[in-house]
């Protein structure tokens, strides 16, 4: 084959011609094959230039090269400008509404009783407590005489605690979690720091305020000068960390078994004084009776209900939100996450 | 109690300007709840005056009697009025609103022609002026307690502020006038007088010559006066002041006799009791009732006495269930002219029983219960005989006492406890001024040691913490600091709780929503579920809310179904609800428990006691799905739940705590017997789920299909530390293996022959294909399984050779026939 720079040229022509108006990708394709590929006038050209004479050779060789090379950078060229069309001809067909409803699967949700728990215990972890659980059906010795509400005492009527049969059990359901701080100070040895949550039970009509089954959490702390300084320090933590750092606390003195001094705690919320729940320093009585010394070591207790916490936290209006299980106030309160 | 101000002034010069918030805050901050504070009077207004009636002319033919009546006002001139009440005759004393008054409920008096006169006033009944809530007729003022026109707001002690406080348990000291005006003299810093102080008591000779007394049972109370007294006007009335003071109390004014006993009580704090002197044969004994059968209390109730009872009885019958009601036999009648007035300490509990037995709670009661003043026996008995004398003419024949008072101990105390305990310097000084404020005697033995004496009042004050809290809330409890302690370093959730939380989690991002259900349950709901053994062994409440929910779940499905159920009636159908809670089943005998002391710690035989018969109420996690578990929408149909959302749901929950699990069919209630598993950890049952029973949907109301789960955590072992499994990188090879098998082998089993005959490179396994409707009960399986070695890339021959040896496996255990 004898080559001639003409038709080197033409080829050229047609080449650079075939990219140019080559229409998409799929054409572009057909031109790489016609004009660029090992059958191409240009490709064949190419390979005949071994069988040239030297001098013939680098001259050819050199024409080739430069026009070949012109024609790959025109089909690069090309071919970047019809890929770039390709992806924007996709993107708008395949354009849709993404305001529509998002497919799910079914919603959960954790109840903020157990959300409001897990804060709590978070809460009193962080300041060195441990959380402590009990059963929810205790001996009456657990629940009542330990805590210096003897046989007689007017809490201990079936007005007030639910009883289980057979009563030669001594069985009841817990009217507090307290039960849970006499294991604790029967089985440690103190410095003892605990805190209670758990599920409690009183003889009081569901109503807008009262449930028969609540949940209440404790604290307790048993350690060598623990004063009632101690005990308002953290219950204005315990206060901040649940109300805000703006609200206010109170102790008023009340009357418990188990307290000695005794005390109720109000907090100053959204315009009101609101009674949160009772504390005071370990009776002494309550000490020996769980064998610890009382001249070695003082102690204080306090315990809310949860449910009145997260009512006035929540602004949940009524009682019967909490203990009907309707998914949709549960909902309300997501998982958790923040 | 409700507290009339003035009767506090009577004992603590209360400023006439106190504003109420003060006066509330000055009850609050020692420790006393204000529930009202009522500002009697505000709104009566003008003028009210006495008028005495001079005649009466009934006018007729009107539906109800009304009266024309003519009143001397003290104008010197006769005032006519109607009056539609007939309780009254001509000279009786009454009250009556003038022309320009003004009642409670903005009612203003004017003359005005009614029933066709001029009625020129009204005469008030009590409720109208409200002062009581008497509206049976107007007030009759007793004969000669005031003249014509004198002023009868004044006379009514119409003006008052009346403070409602709510007293708690162990300060029975203050259900009087006379705890609750030293309570605030020491708030406000007032001086006080004890009412005590002005009574002598020992003028009323200690003789034979009067009804003799003797406790019989020194369980039941420690000190009894009898004071016996003749010669009673039985006709002569109480005096104004008296009854109002007892009406603002809200009691209600009886007779001379009974008002002076209530009055004394409500001044003091003592419960006294009137009896018909004649009516006593013989002594008067406090005794249990012991066989004593019944006693007609003055309510004309008959009560069945239990043994333990105490009476206050004579030589032949129950003259009263002490402390707590008088007998009809021995009470104050018209007729009657001798009087014994009873004061006692009667034993605390005991009273608390006589009440909660016979469900009669009273004012002599309450005060009983919570422990009343042991002096008070011997001077309130003599301040009713004082009245009784000197408003009904009575006169003294001779006074009875059996027993001594008994006091509260003397306690012993370092006065440095006072700020060692409250963590803030208080003055010894101030300790010592606030203790003699509440009462006490205080011998200095040293500096460190104080023998301090409780008021005879205080018999709460038993120790050195007492001692503090009465300091602490008379310095008031905002003195003290605040000061926040932490605890031990390192407090972590234990693995129980954190399990706990971290499940709850997962089920509420797998689109579970938490549920608090009632633990109540009712026996037709476990015959429906139709549980057995353990599961149906549900403990019984004494006293539930409702006879209709008289057990403890044994199960957590039962509160949860019927949580369901309510979503379903409101409207949604959609539903994936999930509870962790403790759950209760009677299956070990119950123990018999011990009287156990406190005044130690108990034994460890004791404890261990104590702990074995609280029965184990293990943690259990229930969910119930209904509807669909993938939605429906825009984008298409959705995928209902079905049984094997249930078990796969139950096997990760296992699964992600670390547990080998095996799956086997099982066909427990309540459970559809075809479509459910139980989950077994090395061959125990941990959870079992599925499809519920068909029966059980119909007859509670559900959707065909629901589905559920329920899990014991407690069979759950913990597995702390996660063993790391080695991450191989080399090429993976898959193969795929399909086969036909009897349908009747498990999907388990099948699985586990594949493993065992795949070798150790077998990385995973799963089902990709399955097709059950094939003729004799064959089923057709296809499974990819995934290979991988740690050092090199698998051959085709070596992954081939796995496959094969595979298949060999369940052509061997089960007769398998190798499709491809």
């Amino acid at each position: 084959m004898s080559l001639n720079t003409q038709a080197i040229l033409d080829a050229v022509q047609a080449a650079l011609l075939a990219i140019e108006t080559a229409a998409d990708l799929e054409a572009l394709k057909q031109v790489r094959i016609d004009h660029i590929g090992d059958r191409s006038d240009l490709a064949r050209a190419n390979q005949s230039l071994g069988k040239l004479e030297p001098a013939q050779r680098s001259e050819f060789g050199k024409l080739i090269g430069t026009e070949r090379n012109r024609v790959t950078s025109a089909f690069a060229a090309r071919e970047l400008i019809l890929m770039a069309e390709r992806d924007q001809r996709i993107l708008e067909e395949e354009r849709v509404d993404v305001t529509l409803p998002g497919r799910r699967s079914l919603q959960g949700g954790l109840h903020p009783l157990t959300l409001l728990t897990n804060e709590i215990c978070d809460l009193f972890l962080g300041l060195g407590y441990s959380v402590a659980e009990g059963p929810e059906m205790e001996s009456e010795w657990l629940n009542f005489d330990a805590l210096n509400m003897p046989a007689d005492h007017p809490a201990r009527t079936m007005q007030d605690t639910f009883f289980v049969e057979p009563l030669a059990a001594k069985l009841v359901m817990r009217t507090h979690t307290s039960p849970v701080q006499v294991r604790t100070m029967l089985e440690q040895e103190p410095p003892i720091y605990i805190i209670c949550p758990g599920r409690t039970y009183r003889a009081d009509e569901l109503d807008a305020t009262h449930t028969p089954v609540f949940g209440q959490v404790e604290g307790l702390v048993i350690d060598k000068g623990i004063t009632m300084a101690d005990l308002k320090g953290t219950l204005d933590h315990f206060a901040r960390e649940m109300f805000g750092e703006d609200v206010k606390t109170r102790l008023r003195p009340s009357f418990f078994p188990f307290t000695e001094p005794s005390a109720e705690v109000d907090f100053f919320f959204q315009g009101r004084w609101i009674e949160w729940g009772g504390c005071g320093m370990v009776n002494q009585k309550v000490l020996i009776a769980c064998g610890i010394d009382p001249h070695e070591y003082s102690g204080f207790a306090f315990g809310m209900g949860l449910e009145r916490t997260l009512m006035v936290r929540h602004g949940i209006a009524d009682m019967h939100d909490i203990v009907e299980g309707d998914i949709r106030f549960t909902q309300n309160y997501g998982t958790g996450l923040i | 109690m409700k507290i009339p101000l003035s009767w506090i002034r009577e004992f603590t010069p209360v400023p006439a300007d106190i504003d109420l918030l003060s006066l509330e805050a000055a009850f609050v901050n020692v420790g006393f709840e204000v529930e009202t504070i009522d500002v009697m009077g505000s709104d009566v207004q003008g003028p009210l005056v006495v008028g005495r009636v001079l005649s009466v002319e009934e006018i007729k033919d009107h539906k109800k009697p009304i009266r024309y009546v003519g009143l001397d006002c003290g104008e010197g001139h006769t005032r006519f009025v109607i009056c539609g009440a007939s309780n009254f005759k001509v000279a009786d004393l009454v009250v009556v609103a003038l022309p320009g008054a003004v009642l409670p409920g903005d009612f203003a008096i004017s003359a005005r022609e009614t029933y066709g006169k001029l009625s020129d006033g009204m005469i008030c009944s009590a409720k109208e002026l409200r002062i009581s809530e008497d509206h049976s007729g107007i007030i009759v003022l007793p004969a000669e307690s005031a003249e014509p026109g004198a002023n009868a707001t004044q006379l009514l002690e119409i003006h008052d502020v009346v403070i409602d406080l709510a007293i708690l348990a162990d300060r029975g000291y203050a259900l009087s006038i006379r705890g609750i005006a030293r309570e605030l003299a020491a708030s406000l810093n007032l001086s006080y007088q004890d009412p005590v102080h002005l009574i002598d008591s020992k003028k009323f000779d200690i003789n034979t010559r009067g009804v003799q007394v003797e406790i019989s049972d020194s369980t039941c109370a420690s000190v009894i006066y009898l004071r016996t007294l003749e010669e009673f006007n039985s006709s002569a009335t109480s005096p104004i002041w008296m009854i109002r003071r007892i009406e603002k109390c809200g009691m209600r004014a009886i007779s001379l006799a009974v008002d002076v006993t209530n009055y004394v009580m409500l001044e003091l704090g003592q419960p006294l009791h009137a009896f018909d002197r004649d009516s006593i044969v013989g002594t008067v004994k406090i005794r249990r009732a012991g066989t004593d059968s019944s006693i007609t209390t003055l309510d004309g109730q008959e009560r069945k006495l239990h043994p333990d009872d105490v009476l206050v009885v004579d030589d032949k019958t129950a003259l009263a269930l002490a402390g707590t009601m008088g007998g009809e036999n021995s009470e104050v009648r018209e007729s009657t002219v001798s009087l014994a007035i009873e004061a006692a300490r009667f034993d605390p509990i005991s009273i608390a029983k006589n009440s909660r037995r016979h469900k009669l709670s009273s004012e002599a009661s309450r005060r009983f219960e919570r422990s009343v003043d042991p002096s008070l026996a011997e001077f309130a008995s003599a301040r009713a005989a004082d009245l009784l004398i000197q408003f009904g003419g009575a006169r003294h024949v001779g006074s009875a006492i059996s027993g001594e008072p008994r006091y509260a101990p003397i306690v012993e105390m370092d006065p440095n406890f006072v700020s060692e305990l409250l963590g803030t310097v208080v003055g010894l000084e101030l300790v010592e001024e606030k203790l003699l404020i509440i009462g006490c005697d205080i011998e200095k033995v040293s500096p460190t040691v104080w023998k301090i004496d409780p008021p005879s009042w205080r018999s709460d004050l038993s120790g050195p913490p007492d001692f503090v809290e009465e300091v602490a809330r008379l310095i008031g409890y905002q003195a003290i600091p605040s000061h926040l302690p932490t605890g031990k370093s390192g407090a972590t959730l234990s693995l129980k709780q954190a399990r706990k939380r971290a499940l709850a989690i997962m089920m509420a991002n797998s689109g579970y929503t938490e549920v608090l259900s009632s633990p109540f349950v009712s026996q037709e709901m476990l015959d429906i579920l139709g549980l057995e053994t353990d599961r149906a062994r549900s403990f019984r409440l004494a006293n539930p809310m409702s006879e209709s929910f008289p057990l403890l779940r044994s199960d957590l499905l039962p509160g949860l179904l019927t949580t369901l159920s309510r979503n379903i009636a409101r409207g949604f159908k959609d539903l994936a609800l999930f509870e962790i809670g403790s759950v209760f089943r009677a299956i070990e005998a119950p123990v018999v428990a011990d009287e156990i002391s406190t005044s130690t710690k108990p034994t460890p035989a004791q404890l261990a006691k104590i702990y074995s018969g609280v029965p184990s109420q293990p943690v259990h996690l229930a969910a119930l799905m209904v509807g669909n578990t993938e939605l429906s929408g825009w984008w298409g149909s959705g995928r209902k739940c079905d049984w094997s959302d249930a078990v796969s749901m139950a096997v990760r929950i296992i699964e992600e705590t670390g547990n080998q699990v095996q799956v086997v069919s099982q066909t427990t209630m309540p459970w559809h017997s075809g479509r459910s598993a139980a989950i077994l950890i090395n061959g125990t049952p941990v959870a079992y789920a599925g499809e519920l029973h068909p029966g059980v949907l119909a007859k509670l109301n559900l959707p065909e299909r629901a589905c559920g789960l329920v899990v014991d955590l407690n069979l759950i072992p913990h597995h702390e530390v996660t063993k790391a499994k080695p991450v191989w990188t080399m090429p993976v090879a898959r193969q795929d293996i399909s086969f036909i098998v009897d349908a009747r082998i498990s999907a388990q089993e099948v699985e586990a022959a594949l493993r065992s005959g795949a070798g150790d490179l077998l990385e995973s396994i799963s089902l990709f294909d399955r097709y059950d409707q094939m003729a004799d009960g064959q089923v057709s399986l296809a499974y990819t399984m995934t290979f991988r070695a740690p050092d090199r890339t698998l051959t085709s021959e070596e992954v081939s050779e796995f496959r094969t040896q595979a298949g060999a496996q369940v052509v061997e255990r089960f007769g398998a026939t190798i499709r491809g």
